[in-house]
């Protein structure tokens, strides 16, 4: 479970060019739901997920993941409650390191880290069987450094990586944002069968209002650093594609400019 | 070049090769550039020699010196990451001020070491002439440091080091503390290096505060050449080209400066050392055809 409470978070405070990225935000999300956050450029979706990760740390509110208070937490002292795929397959994974290594990194997350080699054939093979389910043909490649992978490949790997420790959330950071159409449908359907398989409270932040609708159980919208959408279940079925833009020109007051929002 | 020259270049390529280890460490898994080691390697001569000379243990004084070059390094990585100091900068802050620190613990600018009890002391007069057993010994020594570091990096907590250097950002979301990271590598890196101080000391029987002048620019000469001779395959192939690209290294500049056709002297040592180092730096493109 995540809970968010009555969050502040202020760039530049004190500067000419101060701004206000969240504006008094709470949120609750259950255990094992998988919300989807839309919203324009500038709107919070980013720091509300910096938030939750540990990257932007609030000034006022609290933030509670599980049942941990980590509102203070830098991202590496919560990391083992937070799992999390960026939107550039570069930064999510290393690229000097091998894919086994970075399996063997991620499968750490949160735990101390002792002299044991990283990869003991026992590991070896978990990791295998792991990439193999990918099926891209990726666990006979265990050795390669990572920069050889393609963007989707790496997120898909990300993925994986993401899931071989525990965790109470998976962030998703626009995931598929970088990738063509196909590879960004593979990486969908992959995220969609790792979290309803293994039940992950799991929190989206999307371009595509599109993906925003058709994957997970409530769909959350931000404007100026607050929520001004929050629909789940039979109201959010009946939602349309349409209606979220009519809903969004209503409530920027001006018409629709940012092209990003349109597509898919 | 004689058996003596050549077997003298290459017992300097093995102690040079504990800091081109830790220079590796610093400038190649953390992405540190640093050049503290200029002043950390006169730090272990110094120190070993002091100790040695009041009697204490030759391999305690040089454990000792290992303590005094992983302190300065922690000194860097405070500088630069609790203090936000520039990596280059916060490293050229601390070799300037070990300068000084080495004279204090020298007391003077030159400790002579003649007819100290070394680490070395036990093996000479076993039979084996006093140019086999120096290298011989370092080797051995040499070949420890690469396992252990070797397996150091390919644990987890070496992953982890690993991924510091390569990409923060990951690492953290990995749960890794970065800053940490960066204050142990450091220790490692100096530690080596200020170990590397400690076995010349011990094998030339002097320390002085001069000696470190130019030791990132050797460090980072065995870690090209050993780049450019044997590529990127893994860490234990790199570090093998460390130890192997020190040695070269030293070869080549025994072969420069005995070669009276080149009509090179000593004086010439750092020209050539700049000239060597492009050299290695130029030949990976020069193969791959086109110098542009």
């Amino acid at each position: 479970m995540i809970s968010v409470n009555n969050i502040e978070v202020i760039f530049g405070k004190g500067t000419p060019l101060q701004k206000q990225a969240l504006n008094g935000v709470s949120l609750t999300i259950e255990q094992g739901s998988f919300v989807t956050v839309i919203g324009s450029n500038g709107a919070g979706k980013s720091t509300l997920l910096g938030v939750l990760a540990g990257d932007v740390l609030p000034s006022a509110g609290q933030v509670t993941i599980g049942k941990t208070d980590v509102t203070r937490k830098g991202t590496a002292a919560r990391a083992g409650l937070v799992a999390r795929v960026f939107q550039d397959p570069l930064t999510g994974s290393c690229g000097a390191l091998s894919i086994e290594e970075n399996l063997a990194l991620a499968a750490r997350r949160g735990e101390a880290r002792g002299l044991a080699s990283a990869l003991g054939p026992k590991r070896r093979e978990h990791f295998r069987e792991r990439i193999g389910e990918l099926n891209l043909g990726l666990e006979n490649r265990m050795g390669d450094r990572m920069d050889l992978l393609s963007g989707g490949q790496r997120q898909a790997v990300s993925l994986v990586m993401a899931t071989l420790a525990g965790s109470e959330v998976l962030l998703l950071d626009e995931h598929t944002a970088a990738l063509d159409p196909g590879m960004a449908e593979f990486v969908m359907n992959l995220t969609q069968k790792i979290v309803s398989e293994r039940k992950l409270t799991t929190m989206m932040v999307t371009h595509s209002m599109r993906q925003a609708l058709d994957y997970g159980h409530r769909t959350i919208m931000l404007h100026g650093g607050e929520i001004v959408l929050d629909v789940a279940g039979d109201s959010r079925k009946e939602l349309q594609v349409e209606d979220l833009i009519a809903m969004f020109r209503r409530i920027r007051g001006q018409t629709l400019d940012d092209d990003a929002l349109l597509i898919g | 070049m004689s058996l003596i020259a050549f077997w003298g270049a290459v017992e300097l390529g093995l102690v040079y090769a504990f800091v081109a280890v830790g220079v590796f460490l610093a400038f190649r898994v953390l992405d540190f550039p640093d050049l503290t080691v200029d002043g950390s390697f006169p730090l272990g001569a110094a120190v070993t020699a002091v100790l040695i000379i009041a009697g204490v243990n030759p391999w305690l004084a040089a454990c000792v010196a290992m303590v005094a070059g992983a302190a300065a390094g922690i000194v860097t990585a405070m500088l630069n990451v609790r203090f936000k100091i520039l990596n280059l900068l916060a490293s050229i802050l601390t070799m300037i001020a070990l300068f000084s620190v080495n004279l204090r613990v020298m007391g003077k600018p030159n400790v002579a070491l003649i007819n100290a009890d070394t680490m070395l002391s036990p093996f000479y007069g076993l039979g084996l002439r006093d140019f086999y057993v120096r290298p011989l010994f370092i080797g051995v020594l040499v070949v420890i440091a690469v396992i252990v570091v070797w397996r150091f990096l390919e644990s987890d907590a070496g992953l982890a080091m690993r991924a510091t250097g390569a990409n923060a950002r990951m690492a953290r979301a990995q749960g890794v503390d970065t800053n940490r990271q960066i204050y142990l590598g450091m220790a490692i890196s100096n530690a080596l290096v200020a170990f590397g101080g400690a076995l010349f000391a011990q094998t030339n029987g002097f320390a002085d505060v001069t000696s470190g002048v130019g030791t990132i620019v050797v460090g980072l000469a065995a870690v090209i050449i050993g780049e450019t001779l044997l590529g990127a395959r893994g860490i234990l192939i790199a570090l093998i080209g460390c130890v192997l690209g020190s040695i070269l290294y030293r070869i080549a500049i025994q072969l420069a400066l005995s070669t009276d056709m080149l009509g090179l002297q000593a004086s010439d040592l750092n020209f050539v050392t700049a000239a060597l180092v492009t050299f290695a730096l130029v030949l990976p493109r020069l193969r791959r055809g086109g110098a542009a």
